[in-house]
């Protein structure tokens, strides 16, 4: 039977893979989907425990208007972010994130 | 949901989700995001959130992909082969995911509260709609509730508008300065005269 730890389990490795990708890639755009990918595993995570804790015999529902608020947040950060990529894109002709390090000491 | 469904969708999501950290080139890892996102609201479906998953589909498989693709086609930004890869920080990147999700595991595995299956928690929907408070009054959602079908957007905007109202404002302002901080950030600088 499928239980919540699986529903966490898949949550915390989508989370990981998106850390890693952070971590690890150079290309500023696919930094940023990647950051999208751990905050759609957080959704999942509240999304699973909102249906594992019962209240009146329903979900949860206040987990799932977090993640309402959640997915508005990130639609609005990526717009902003996207719009910072192009005009970095602009002064430095390139998306590496290693081509923006004016506050490297 | 039976549990070949879920190994299924958890394979889509994490799959893609693979696919996107590891691909050259970044239109394939956009499309392969999209492809993470849509197995991922299946994964919603199957915990009877109807209304997160079409939202999700809607707002990231839809919107907030279109967005990428399209900086990504605008900018017109090339595969980065050739480029020698940065060791250090992808050492540390699969090392701190690996210990992240082990760690993540063996918390799961050691509490109680992971063992509950949808078995354990059953959806009561007939008794729910007497037990329901404010939300009882409305008949929309308990006529649906004693025919025995999960009103899920209904009560999601319940619960949004009864008591998160003022949060609610608070996003649309969010969205509002986003919106003026896109057009202020993507205007063209004047040169100094």
């Amino acid at each position: 039977m499928i239980t919540l730890g699986h529903y966490l389990v898949v949550s915390g490795m989508l989370f990981s893979l998106g850390l890693a990708g952070v971590i690890a890639r150079r290309n500023i755009i696919i930094v940023y989907m990647c950051l999208e990918m751990m905050l759609s595993a957080a959704n999942l995570a509240l999304v699973g425990f909102s249906r594992f804790h019962l209240a009146n015999g329903l979900p949860d529902y206040t987990a799932q208007s977090l993640v309402f608020f959640t997915i508005t947040v990130a639609a609005a950060e990526v717009a902003v972010g996207l719009a910072i990529i192009v005009a970095l894109f602009r002064s430095k002709q390139s998306v590496d994130v290693e081509s923006v390090t004016k506050l490297q000491g | 949901m039976p549990p070949l469904l879920f190994y299924l969708f958890a394979l889509i999501t994490l799959g893609f989700g693979f696919m996107v950290v590891t691909g050259r080139n970044p239109v394939t890892c956009a499309l392969s995001l999209a492809a993470s996102f849509v197995g991922l609201a299946a994964l919603f479906l199957s915990l009877d959130a109807y209304f997160i998953a079409v939202i999700q589909i809607l707002v990231y498989a839809g919107a907030v992909m279109v967005l990428f693709l399209f900086i990504i086609m605008l900018l017109d930004i090339k595969t980065e082969e050739g480029k020698k890869l940065n060791m250090p920080a992808i050492v540390s990147g699969v090392l701190l995911a690996v210990l992240l999700t082990l760690q993540i595991a063996a918390v799961v595995g050691s509490t109680e509260l992971a063992k509950k299956t949808s078995q354990d928690t059953p959806l009561a929907l007939a008794e729910a709609a007497t037990k329901i408070g404010k939300a009882a009054a409305l008949p929309t959602i308990t006529n649906d509730l004693k025919s025995g079908t999960l009103p899920d957007a209904k009560l999601i905007g319940f619960t949004l508008f009864d008591q998160y109202g003022f949060h609610l404002q608070v996003i649309g302002l969010l969205l509002l300065v986003g919106t003026i901080g896109v057009v202020v950030l993507s205007k063209r600088e004047r040169s100094a005269p």
